[in-house]
């Protein structure tokens, strides 16, 4: 067992209502001193047996067409628990 | 490496040989040397940017204009217009004091790339257009085409699509009315996603796009200015600067509703407290649109400093600021002692405004970055004066072949089991079935002024509480009746959206347009829309509704293959008092079934011809203006008068449609008789235009004759309303649960 994280972030030059949201929240509530926030998705994916390339393969195939709208978003992959995956 | 020097005007007239990628911008040769010689040297990379985007189909109406311009020279003499063409929106006065200011526009392309974003910014695109006239928005309308039903395609589009309008529409809290979905395999790749608002203000509040009065401070208002939109401007930008971008250009535009309806009611207060001479959305072209035209429009002078513009992303050339086209932008020009009082109002509503420039004396739009102009141009050459182009149009080859396909010679229904088993299979098709899985994603009743919605004939909202005036409105278009004749098919558009209105009891007053055609380069397309403004303004004169607006969309085809000629046609109506609307749904059991109009053999482009032999050919079904007006004054008179119950118009699917949704609706069936001298099948499918069916209370049916006869309006008997089967005496009896799990069926099945 291993978890996958797939972060989806919208695409830097997109507009984020929800990050604008929060950031001009900030100040209002004394938090000082945060120019930009933007907010993205964090998936965590349980995978059965070994997360090797394939796996990552397969995963990277279901972040594109799924997980991510690419027209508007960028995702990055990444394994948190590396115990019994190939290196 | 360090930075190109400043594309200035000094630096442009310095360096005449310097190589502008005028090309990729999507100017042609002979447009870029116009641009030369109007400035009397080379542009520089701003100057550029706004040519070309200014220049561009979209912007400039450059294939389009010399056919448009029929809807002025045409149009009918009409009291109702305050405000007409060329403006953001028309404005149409509906009695009592108020006015009434609507418009449909497209936003196909960009819907297609990202559904959701592009159908919600389309929303707020048309949104501002209304609330820059001075109105508040009061409803919205979405006229939408889509590929095939069972494409895989359409399921990634559609779904898309809908939640977008749904989600912008809701967040403002403005309520969606009506509209249309119809499925064709010939939008597959461009799908039409077109969308109109209806906006009220007092005859006093109207308010024009111009800058005058020099001194008047320029203030921009809204949104951060991101990267939103970019076009080509990002050739100019890796041409200015070596380092990297954020990440490759162009993007999507992203629509943020909520910052839209601060901008309404922030709008909206600024205009009650007289603060503002001149105002100006940004929607296609942003920045170099909005002071081009604000600067035409007024005496001519503007200068502007680029650098005060609110950016959401530091790294951004001045090119890229003048074409992004971020949403919920707008540009305002307010007199100098007003405009701490216009920043406390945009403060209060926690909008950014900024004043970026200020009106001058002279007859320049002068752009500023970083101390250098960058931009000096006469604005009404970038915004008024751009190229105007007479393409070479020709009917099409395969035209007289099409017509000649005669759909009134397909193999009809022999026997009443194969009638029935047709009139099923018309209920159930995509284009036919109940679209209510769609519009039930749509908030119709927000702002509690509702009175008809989706799947009524048209949208209806009551805009004075004390009276009960409201208004109507309904959006029309059928894409097979203008592929076999796109003068009469644009008639038909027309025709079918005003009956819509007078069906509800309200007075059609004026025209919107929507104008969705192929490549202009391609002179079989441009022959279809060049017919097609024809027979529009044509009837628009003929039936005295004047064109107020609209919008063209060109180029939506997919290598040789073009759409379907598309006109949208959206007519907007006045009812006095609204307790006075006809609903659709059959109200009460034993009212009499009437038909209003002459029924023919027309099957051309119709839905049977469609669903049953997948067939496009013949002619489409006649158009008698007057007729048409006839029957809207029936119409009107009735409803006022008490004496309909309830009126559906006859379109596409004939007769048998219409009597399937008005009993599914009321719950109630009817009682057909096949009248003298029409088979069954002509009678259920025909397609003839200027009909409707109505229900007569008893107590009614000798004055609503009496009122057909004096006018000489033909009206069969053909049954009335009872039971809970759909019945054609002598042919077939359809129960309303079946009738039902087929209409309301297809859709969720097509899309789950």
């Amino acid at each position: 067992m291993a978890r996958v994280v797939v972060d989806v972030m919208l695409k830097p030059e997109i507009l984020d209502p929800q990050g604008q949201a929060v950031q001009r929240a900030l100040p209002r509530l004394g938090f000082d001193g945060i120019s930009d926030v933007r907010q993205g998705k964090r998936f965590e994916l349980e995978v059965d047996g070994p997360v090797d390339e394939a796996a990552l393969a397969r995963i990277h195939d279901l972040a594109e067409s799924f997980l991510a709208n690419t027209v508007i978003e960028d995702f990055t992959i990444r394994v948190e628990e590396v115990a019994e995956a190939v290196k | 490496m360090s930075r190109t020097p400043l594309d200035t005007v000094e630096h442009a007239a310095a360096t005449p040989d310097v190589e502008l990628p005028w090309a990729e911008l999507g100017l042609k040769k002979d447009e870029y040397e116009r641009v030369v010689e109007i400035l009397g040297r080379r542009p520089t990379g701003a100057e550029l940017a706004m040519y070309s985007v200014m220049w561009s189909e979209h912007c400039s109406y450059k294939s389009s204009k010399v056919h448009l311009r029929q809807f002025g020279e045409k149009a009918p003499e009409s009291d109702a217009m305050l405000v007409g063409i060329g403006e953001n929106a028309g404005v149409v006065d509906v009695g009592q004091g108020y006015a009434v200011t609507f418009k449909v526009e497209s936003h196909n392309h960009p819907s297609y790339v990202e559904p959701y974003q592009g159908a919600a910014t389309g929303v707020g695109g048309i949104v501002r257009d209304i609330i820059a006239m001075g109105a508040r928005p009061v409803a919205v309308v979405d006229p939408l085409r889509f590929g095939a039903a069972d494409h895989p395609d359409t399921k990634r589009v559609l779904p898309g699509v809908v939640a977008g309008i749904g989600g912008y529409g809701n967040c403002l809290g403005l309520p969606n009315i009506g509209g249309e979905v119809v499925f064709d395999a010939c939008y597959q790749g461009n799908p039409l996603v077109n969308a109109g608002a209806i906006g009220v203000m007092r005859h006093e509040d109207i308010h024009l796009a111009k800058a005058s009065g020099a001194g008047n401070k320029v203030i921009l208002y809204g949104a951060r200015t991101g990267g939103d939109g970019i076009g080509g401007a990002s050739i100019l930008a890796s041409e200015t600067f070596d380092d990297a971008k954020p990440s490759k250009r162009p993007a999507v535009q992203v629509g943020d509703p909520f910052q839209e309806k601060l901008l309404i009611e922030c709008t909206l207060e600024a205009f009650r407290e007289k603060l503002v001479v001149g105002i100006q959305d940004l929607g296609a072209a942003g920045l170099s649109c909005a002071t081009s035209e604000l600067a035409s429009n007024g005496s001519g002078g503007m200068r502007v400093t680029l650098d005060d513009v609110p950016l959401r992303d530091s790294t951004l050339s001045p090119e890229e600021i003048l074409m992004s086209e971020s949403q919920e932008r707008m540009c305002a020009v307010v007199e100098p002692e007003k405009v701490d009082r216009f920043l406390e109002i945009c403060e209060k509503w926690d909008v950014i405004a900024t004043v970026i420039g200020e009106v001058t004396d002279g007859d320049r739009l002068e752009i500023y970055w970083h101390g250098g102009k960058i931009v000096d141009v006469d604005p009404r050459t970038v915004a008024h004066e751009g190229p105007v182009y007479e393409r070479p149009y020709a009917r099409p080859s395969w035209q007289d072949e099409l017509q000649a396909d005669d759909a009134n010679k397909l193999p009809r229904p022999a026997t009443s089991e194969e009638l029935k088993d047709q009139v099923l299979k018309l209920v159930g098709s995509p284009n036919q079935a109940s679209k209510s899985w769609i519009t039930s994603q749509y908030d119709h009743f927000v702002q509690g002024n509702t009175v008809l919605a989706q799947p009524e004939d048209s949208g209806m909202i009551r805009i004075d509480e004390e009276t009960g005036l409201g208004v109507a409105i309904a959006t029309d278009g059928n894409g097979r009746y203008a592929k076999l004749d796109p003068y009469h098919g644009a008639q038909l558009a027309l025709a079918e959206a005003y009956r819509n209105v007078a069906t509800t009891g309200a007075k059609p007053l004026a025209v919107s347009d929507c104008l969705n055609f192929g490549s202009p380069e391609d002179p079989a397309v441009m022959w279809q829309f060049a017919e097609a403004v024809r027979g529009l303004a044509d009837a628009c004169q003929q039936l005295g509704t004047p064109v107020t607006g609209g919008n063209v969309s060109l180029y939506n085809q997919t290598g040789e293959a073009a759409i379907h000629p598309t006109p949208v046609v959206a007519v907007l109506g006045v009812i006095d008092d609204v307790a006075r609307r006809t609903p659709v749904a059959f109200q009460e059991e034993g009212q009499l079934l009437y038909l209003l109009g002459d029924t023919r053999e027309e099957f051309g482009g119709s839905a049977w011809s469609q669903v049953v032999h997948d067939h496009l050919g013949g002619l489409p079904p006649q158009v008698d203006l007057e007729r048409e007006r006839l029957l809207a004054e029936i119409l009107i008179s009735a409803s006022r008068d008490g004496m309909i119950d309830s009126a559906h118009d006859l379109s596409d699917g004939g007769l048998i449609q219409a009597v399937v949704e008005s009993a599914l609706l009321g719950g109630k069936g009817a009682r057909l008789i096949v009248p003298d001298g029409l088979d069954a099948f002509t009678f259920l499918f025909s397609e003839s235009a200027g009909r409707a069916v109505v229900a007569v209370p008893r107590s009614e049916e000798v004055r609503f004759n009496d009122m057909c006869g004096a006018r000489g309006l033909p009206v069969t008997r053909i049954g009335v309303v009872d039971g809970d089967t759909v019945d054609v005496q002598g042919e077939f009896a359809l129960s309303l649960s079946e009738l039902r799990e087929t209409h309301e069926g297809t859709i969720p099945a097509l899309l789950k």
